[in-house]
């Protein structure tokens, strides 16, 4: 697929004049992966995409997660949801996808699209507007986004995989919630990025939300939808990269 | 003088035999006139009570009406509240004085702070932390109404902190409630007083210059620095070499304190003590890692006599005095003036007889740092920081502290907040900044004006916090003390089988057992599982980690365990004594104390480089074994250290020289690479511009940068350290990081006031960013480059500094081989 041949660019990261918006979204080194029967590939920027279906998923995107802070008294940078949006709208540039699912906890809480600003939500029309969007239910929205348009689900077939929030550990299944991350020990450090979570017959997507925080892959949450043990995808700065798993360390 | 010390005081000195002192009686006038003081004395002085004799005086005389706060004690630790209260019971008792002395701790129950409150003792001992939650109470202006004398003890330690800047905030809300009350600051021997006295009562009392009191100063110290006979190591930090003369003088002491500067270092120092520790003498360990109850235990045993040494850090640098130590015992370099008196201060509280001091260099360039701190001591020369700018990130929080008691006007505020030292130049538009940060997090876009922490009321036009929840979540985030994350080390044990787990013993899981003491996590974070660690005086093997526990099992007699880093202690080398060290580099006429072969280490300098003169600095360029150094000299301290090696290899690298790795020590720093680098632009390369693009860059991504923000942030109430009833460790995985925040912040509002104030602390903090600002204007036109073929006398030591930490095995050899090839090299 033409999409993982691409280099990824110069780093934009040199300049120290910092833009207003996010760098340009780079396409660089993916990690194709098998699931079941079905082809996907995991992207650096924590989304999986489908080439036959042209299918974008992205999970998480806790929109409004810095005003429902905000609203209990934690004043949080406004920016989150404009970063993941902006973030969003270069990636589908980039693939023009036919299908997008995003998958569960879109928003922080029911209250996100009504607190939404209003580039926000244009921003947001537009996408939504330029393919087939489905709302995966989440437990933290519910059906909250609907009003935003699309469909809203609370689970997906696409061919041989099953699209939903809270993972089960079905084979073939697509899954969010978790937020996975993973600790990566080498040269007396480590360090901690997101992660995609799979052992080849299931997947756990990396969050996709600004302000997302991550639960370890050690976590004994994932033992039980991984009995087999789990590999992790790490997004690296440009590319993702497997971790073998005896570096990977719990918090 | 009898008639300034009233009855029953003055019978009760002469009871006791005693003679009041002279700096006590005029503290006891000044306090009598209403004046401040801060009295400035060695400790042993009867520094407390004579604190506590003006209050103590006006109580005695009967006229007070009951139940009013009289005099409220504020000390940094909780534990000197609880010790200085026992102290203050006796006088109190013998004198049959109807005075109430209480505490406020974190530890207070309840129904005893209510209590408190309701009817108020006449002393109050507290903490900075807590006077900010009473001042962050509804009914404070009724508490302090009658506040007479607020005593601040250990001044010196507070006032260039952060929890300086909140406590002098607090300071002058208090002067507001109660406008007569008198200041008495105790503090150690200072550099700079005046600064010290104008942080204590701020700029409404004028005559700040006037209030300091100096104590008549005790018998000279004996400050001795040891000259081994063992060969004094290159690098290292460890003082290893000198363990049997430690040992030897330990044994001619009574009870010696063995101060060392990091608790990695008093690990190793307790073990290597042990080793040798031939007649069983009882030699105890103490720092902040250590579980409480064992502290608590050593502190009891040195009070009782019971000990003849205790090996620690800073623990012990402050208060309470435990036991009758004779010797002061600095193991490497003490790294600043003030700090060695600090810790000389410690041993013997007789002020007729001299203290004594024994410093034990850990390597070349510390010989010539301990020497220069002897010289400053004998000269009660000393060094300072500069006075402190307050944080904003504080002001922040004081504005909310004071939005949750009594609504303030924000003009009155700014007038009470610039009337603090600290805050004395703040603009009232970045007062106003403070305010917007508290109130909707000062964002550029409006979006949270719906969400307002505080409020003005549209009559009075006074602010105040908007419901009780959100005054609750400041009670619970009070204070600028962050801790790093800590782990508590626990002996693992199999689970018993009467709990119904099944199996033979040895396969039963290994459970969290005993309670070793707390571990930043970062450490353990460092380690794999099977790696040994020295900690409370054992080696112990690392198991894993489970909720907040690091487990380990005991592993004695385990080879090389990996030493602690912990962050805990590691105070760079004092400008002040920097200096020094540079001037007794190049002056042979001062170098004639110095062990035979130091000096002759510095010859070989002068023969194969240079010696630079004090203010030049020396940048040597040398080929070594397929690579190529660049080794530069600014005795500026690790710190400073590291950011301008951060720095300096970004310009090389964008020169294309390709540089591959940097490493900082106390006295220089150390670049490598494939290429020559003796044809650079020293000047450029050294330029003061470092500090504008390359810097920004840099902090765009620095960790250290990150720890910063995230910090201000806590403090300064955007990010919650704790939130009401929801435990602290499982709540990282659902909320969200400080870095992912920052990332946002710098890229949409990089004037943000907290990006603002993270940029102030970055420049003292761990970037010590002013110091490297002040080198690098210091050596503009004073570069002095040698072109050398090999290593020089004074670079080997840093390049060994990579070789530092023990490694297991083959390497080790390895390692040994090289280093011993490489001092060959520079000698001859």
């Amino acid at each position: 697929m033409a999409l993982l041949a691409r280099s990824s660019s110069p780093s934009a990261r040199a300049s120290p004049v910092l833009p207003r918006a996010p760098s340009l979204v780079r396409v660089g080194a993916s990690v194709e992966l098998r699931l079941g029967g079905a082809r996907a590939a995991a992207l650096p920027e924590g989304v999986l995409w489908l080439d036959e279906a042209k299918a974008l998923i992205v999970s998480d995107l806790h929109l409004e997660k810095g005003s429902a802070f905000a609203l209990r008294g934690q004043m949080l940078p406004p920016y989150d949801t404009h970063v993941a949006l902006t973030k969003l709208a270069s990636l589908i540039e980039i693939l023009s996808p036919d299908i997008i699912v995003s998958l569960g906890d879109s928003f922080h809480d029911g209250g996100g699209p009504v607190r939404m600003d209003e580039g926000d939500r244009r921003l947001l029309a537009g996408m939504i507007g330029a393919c087939d969007w489905v709302w995966v239910e989440g437990n933290h929205d519910g059906r909250a986004a609907e009003a935003l348009g699309g469909v809203t689900r609370d689970c997906l077939t696409l061919g041989a995989l099953t699209f939903r929030h809270e993972p089960t550990g079905a084979p073939g299944e697509v899954a969010g919630h978790l937020h996975p991350c993973a600790r990566v020990a080498g040269r007396g450090a480590s360090v901690r990025r997101r992660c995609f979570a799979t052992d080849g017959e299931r997947l756990v997507m990396p969050a996709f939300g600004a302000f997302t925080g991550g639960l370890n892959v050690c976590n004994e949450a994932f033992a039980s939808i991984f009995p087999d043990g789990v590999t992790a995808l790490v997004l690296g700065r440009d590319r993702v990269l497997p971790a073998p798993r005896d570096r990977l360390l719990p918090d | 003088m009898d008639q300034i010390l009233p009855e029953p005081f003055a019978s009760w000195f002469g009871g006791r035999g005693w003679a009041p002192r002279a700096h006590q009686l005029r503290l006891v006038a000044r306090g009598a006139a209403g004046k401040s003081s801060l009295l400035i004395a060695p400790t042993g002085a009867g520094k407390t009570l004579a604190g506590f004799l003006p209050s103590l005086v006006e109580l005695a005389d009967g006229t007070r009406c009951g139940d009013r706060l009289h005099t409220l004690y504020i000390s940094p630790l909780k534990a000197l509240t609880t010790d200085v209260a026992r102290n203050l019971l006796s006088p109190v008792s013998e004198m049959k004085l109807d005075v109430r002395i209480e505490t406020r701790t974190g530890d207070t129950p309840p129904h005893k702070r209510q209590r408190q409150r309701a009817r108020p003792p006449d002393i109050l001992l507290t903490t900075p932390e807590q006077l900010c939650l009473l001042i962050a109470s509804e009914h404070a202006r009724v508490f302090f109404e009658d506040l007479r004398v607020v005593i601040v003890d250990e001044a010196h330690a507070l006032a260039p902190t952060k929890r300086g800047d909140l406590l002098a905030l607090a300071l002058a809300r208090l002067r507001r409630w109660s406008p007569k009350h008198l200041r008495v600051g105790l503090s150690a021997t200072v550099a700079d007083e005046a600064g010290l006295a104008s942080w204590l009562v701020g700029s409404v009392d004028e005559r700040a210059r006037d209030i300091v009191i100096r104590a008549a100063p005790g018998a000279a110290p004996i400050v001795d620095v040891l000259d081994s006979d063992a060969r004094i190591p290159w690098a290292g930090h460890t003082a290893r070499h000198a363990i049997p003369e430690v040992y030897a003088a330990i044994r001619r002491a009574r009870l010696a304190l063995v101060f060392v500067n990091t608790r990695a270092q008093a690990e190793m120092t307790f073990q290597e003590l042990w080793r040798v520790n031939e007649d069983r003498l009882p030699i105890a360990l103490h720092h902040g890692s250590l579980d409480v109850a064992q502290r608590r235990k050593v502190e009891a045993a040195m009070a009782s006599g019971a000990l003849r040494a205790v090996v620690c850090t800073s623990t012990l640098d402050l208060g309470i005095d435990w036991g009758d130590v004779d010797l002061v015992i600095q193991m490497g370099a003490p790294k600043g003036a003030a700090r060695l008196v600090q810790r000389i201060g410690r041993s013997n509280h007789r002020l007729d007889e001299p203290s004594r001091a024994l410093l034990a260099p850990s390597n070349r360039f510390e010989v010539l740092e301990c020497r220069a701190a002897q010289e400053a001591v004998a000269e009660g020369a000393m060094d300072g920081a500069a006075a402190r700018i307050g944080g904003l990130d504080c002001l922040a929080q004081h504005i909310m502290g004071c939005a949750c008691g009594e609504p303030f006007d924000a003009d009155e505020l700014f007038e009470e907040v610039a009337s603090t030292a600290p805050y004395a130049r703040l603009t009232r538009s970045a007062f106003d900044g403070a305010i917007d940060l508290v109130a909707t997090g000062g964002y550029a876009l409006r979006s949270y004006d719906r969400y307002r922490r505080i409020v003005q009321d549209l009559h009075t036009n006074r602010w105040r916090a908007r419901n009780a929840s959100v005054a609750q979540q400041h009670r619970m985030n009070v204070g600028a003390i962050i801790e790093s994350e800590m782990l508590d080390v626990r002996l693992a044990h199999r689970a018993s089988a009467r709990l119904g787990v099944p199996g033979a013993r040895g396969d039963r899981p290994l459970v969290p057992g005993r309670r070793l003491g707390q571990i930043e996590e970062y450490f353990i974070e460092g380690l794999t599982p099977g790696d040994t660690f020295l900690f409370a005086g054992e080696i112990l093997r690392f198991i894993d980690v489970r909720e907040d526990n690091a487990l380990v099992v005991r592993a004695p007699g385990a080879e090389n365990p990996s030493i602690p880093s912990y962050a805990g202690g590691k105070f760079p080398l004092s400008t002040f004594l920097a200096e020094r060290v540079r001037r007794m580099l190049y002056d042979p006429k001062r170098q004639g104390a110095l062990p035979a072969q130091v000096r002759e280490w510095i010859d070989a300098q002068r023969r194969r480089s240079v010696v630079p003169a004090p203010d030049e600095m020396l940048v040597e360029t040398f080929p070594r074994a397929m690579k190529h150094y660049l080794v530069c000299y600014p005795f500026e301290g690790r710190l400073a250290h590291q950011t301008l090696g951060m720095l300096v290899t970004r310009r090389l690298e964008r020169l294309g020289l390709h540089p591959l790795g940097f490493l900082a020590s106390e006295y220089a720093v150390a670049v490598w690479g494939l290429e020559p680098m003796g044809d650079v632009d020293f000047a450029a390369l050294f330029d003061e511009d470092m500090l504008g693009d390359d810097l920004e860059a840099w902090l765009a991504e620095s960790t250290l940068m990150k720890r910063t923000f995230r910090d201000c942030a806590v403090i300064a109430g955007m990010i919650e350290r704790r939130a009401p009833g929801q435990a602290s460790k499982t709540g990282r995985q659902v909320t969200f990081s400080a870095d992912l925040i920052y990332d946002v912040l710098r890229q949409y509002e990089p004037n943000h006031l907290l990006l603002q104030a993270a940029f102030a602390d970055a420049g003292e903090g761990y970037l010590d960013l002013r110091r490297l600002g002040a080198l690098l204007r210091r050596v503009k036109g004073k570069l002095v480059h040698r072109a050398l073929d090999h290593v020089s006398p004074f670079a080997a030591p840093v390049m060994l500094e990579v070789g530092r930490v023990p490694i297991q095995g083959q390497a080790e050899e390895a390692i040994l081989e090289d280093a011993a090839s490489l001092i060959a090299e520079a000698m001859t």
